[in-house]
């Protein structure tokens, strides 16, 4: 065992990519759970949003193509979702697990004739100056364009729920939707456009996997990272900046079990593997004693009566 | 305009109904995607449906359909006791793997002694390993308040990797030259579920008929089916009736985790043979499907499950013959899950065309 193998500058790097699909699918949910859906289909989109992000991006030779595609990808699932539960008026908990079973399924149909192929690389940036500093330079300020795009989604979501007249509107569709409904907002049409942006980002977030982070397809590659999400963002108690935060933590343990696998740790690879999942759980026994922050009106259906 | 009008009451038709309907429309759907994907599509619906119980090579596909039935129906009876309360085990898949790690260690162990007892021990161990790992989420939600379908699903991934754990280690063969996977239990006589292979009859199908008749009567003719129906359909009202939400989720979700290691253990006992790292093929989440299909109802679950197995064995049929993709079958069950939802809405609501009003 050598723990000096393990380079903490790589390390907060590689956090930083590792952390990126959590953020980017945690995010769009966060979303959709302000709004009072519970989408339990992130791990379906984010596995869709993967290969169609690859496969486009093989196609094309284009990353950025790609991402557009698993955006597109990620939001054309979430509107099957869109149809059961807000017009079909289906139960929300078992429309997110066909989502997910159905998205597992079309992925592995799509990916076929994509395994073993590498994608196209995903440029870093090169920002004057700020990547030039000394070590926080390389770490913090040369990844590509979309770990960028995740934090900077966090910040508009925040601001938005936080100083926007729309902001207002989707949390009081999500506390309360028949006093929403009363004062005349559109409840379906507000949380159709809020699972779709959720789709969007976790398709972007299932991409990321596949193009920047692996970078190759295989099936079942996203391994529970929307459920993950999920969990983050009862973590982040519903709150922007820390689901960021959440989603690092989550980054640095994947990252760091990975690290000591490589450095030969005395603990077998399996159970080094199975930790992100256990420390998910313990995280949601800590935190589950504060239930006070879900939106109200979470995972009810709402039926417009006149 | 199209209104949605809520019945007064659930419509008995169409809650029959629905399934019958979601299989066809399916089917159309289903042959919709072959043919994209460059096959015969009445010929892959045919295969997939006709050909395993009626077809030229039907006496060797019939008993594959109990075969791959009983696990789906055994773990959906379960699920389906929670899902009726509103307690959703979705980490059956996990619950298998326990139950088969458990019930196969045990045997292992008396390995090569030959006795009785060692196949009901092993059936014990088995359940009581679901019946654990499902306890996990159970606690973790009455003590702490714990969202089970998150805690449930996590523990899929730990027990996958404990299962290439085990297979690679304490329960790997002595005598298998070093490949990973455990002896098989097929060449070992007391500690095989098979009653009879040929007609595919295990002890599997014999604990899934009588879980089948248990839930039966536990939720028609017994207090605790009747708060378990309560529960889910006006859970305020069970509070004043004197239910204990948290007993009822340690009951549902023991239950189900219990029933699932039981498919487990008979699954590596009979058809799989051995613990080996891909032991696990996803029966744990088909059973969602299969619970729903079935309306959570029993014996509506029993035809499902047939169903269910059937589209397994005829899509591998499928596959060889005509090539089409594994991956197919997977998206053909997910979508009929996705009509079942949709069309759920017939049974609850009446749609009434209107005249648009004056807001």
């Amino acid at each position: 065992m050598d723990l000096s193998q393990i380079n903490p500058i790589l390390l907060v790097a590689s956090l930083m990519v590792a952390a990126t699909p959590i953020l980017l699918a945690a995010i769009g949910e966060l979303v959709v759970e302000r709004a009072g859906v519970l989408n339990l289909g992130v791990e379906g989109m984010m596995i869709t949003g993967a290969i169609c992000g690859f496969a486009v991006a093989v196609e094309t030779g284009s990353p950025w193509l790609g991402f557009l595609a698993a955006a597109i990808g990620g939001a054309a699932l979430s509107f099957l979702f869109v149809i059961l539960t807000q017009f079909a008026l289906a139960n929300q908990v078992a429309s997110g697990l066909a989502l997910t079973l159905f998205g597992l399924g079309l992925s592995s149909l799509l990916g076929q004739s994509y395994v073993g192929i590498k994608p196209p690389p995903t440029p870093d940036l090169h920002i004057p100056l700020l990547s030039d500093i000394p070590i926080l330079g390389p770490v913090v300020f040369s990844h590509d364009l979309i770990l960028y795009l995740g934090i900077a989604i966090v910040a508009g979501v925040w601001a938005l729920l936080k100083f926007t007249r729309a902001g207002l509107i989707l949390r009081a569709v999500g506390e309360n939707h028949d006093a929403a409904h009363a004062l005349g907002y559109k409840v379906v049409r507000i949380r159709v456009m809020a699972i779709l942006f959720g789709g969007a980002c976790a398709g972007l977030g299932g991409a990321y996997i596949s193009l920047v982070r692996v970078p190759q397809w295989t099936e079942g590659m996203t391994a529970g990272v929307g459920w993950i999400a999920l969990a983050l963002v009862v973590f982040a108690s519903w709150k922007p900046w820390r689901v960021l935060l959440g989603a690092y933590l989550f980054g640095g343990i994947t990252v760091l079990q990975l690290n000591l696998q490589a450095a030969g740790v005395a603990i077998p690879v399996e159970y080094l593997a199975m930790s992100p999942y256990v420390i998910t759980i313990v995280v949601l026994v800590i935190l589950s004693a504060d239930k006070s922050r879900a939106p109200g009106s979470l995972g009810r259906i709402f039926h417009a009566t006149s | 305009m199209i209104v949605l009008e809520k019945r007064p009451q659930a419509s008995q038709l169409w809650s029959l109904a629905t399934p019958v309907v979601a299989v066809l429309a399916t089917m159309v759907f289903g042959g919709l995607l072959f043919a994209l994907l460059g096959t015969q599509p009445v010929e892959a619906i045919r295969t997939i449906f006709w050909d395993p119980l009626f077809g030229e090579f039907a006496f060797y596909y019939r008993p594959q359909l109990l075969v791959k039935g009983a696990p789906l129906v055994l773990i959906a009876i379960g699920l389906s006791l929670g899902f009726k309360a509103g307690i959703w085990n979705i980490g059956a898949e996990g619950q298998y793997i326990i139950g088969a790690l458990t019930g196969a260690g045990v045997g292992l162990a008396f390995y090569p002694l030959e006795a009785w007892y060692i196949f009901p021990l092993m059936v014990i161990a088995g359940a009581l390993g679901g019946w654990a790992w499902a306890m996990i989420p159970g606690v973790l939600k009455v003590r702490f308040g714990t969202n089970e379908i998150l805690v449930s699903l996590m523990l899929v991934y730990v027990a996958e990797q404990l299962l290439a754990s085990m297979s690679l280690g304490l329960l790997k063969n002595p005598q298998g030259f070093g490949f990973p996977g455990s002896r098989n239990l097929n060449e070992y006589e007391s500690a095989n579920s098979w009653i009879n292979q040929n007609a595919g009859l295990h002890w599997g199908v014999v604990a899934a008929t009588i879980a089948v008749i248990f839930a039966y009567v536990l939720l028609n003719r017994h207090m605790l089916g009747f708060h378990i129906r309560l529960t889910g359909d006006a859970p305020r009202a069970a509070r004043f009736a004197g239910v204990s939400p948290g007993r009822l989720v340690l009951f549902c979700l023991g239950a189900s985790g219990m029933l699932a290691g039981l498919a487990g253990l008979f699954e590596v006992a009979g058809p799989a043979g051995q613990v080996s790292i891909d032991f696990n093929t996803g029966y744990g989440f088909t059973a969602i499907i299969v619970a729903f299909l079935g309306r959570l109802h029993p014996i509506g679950i029993l035809l499902a499950g047939l169903l269910m197995a059937l589209t397994y064995i005829g899509g591998e049929i499928a596959q060889s013959q005509m090539g089409l993709p594994a991956a197919a079958i997977q998206v053909f069950q997910g979508m009929l899950l996705f009509f079942l939802l949709a069309l759920d809405l017939l049974t609850n609501y009446r749609i009434r065309l209107k005249s648009r009003e004056v807001a």
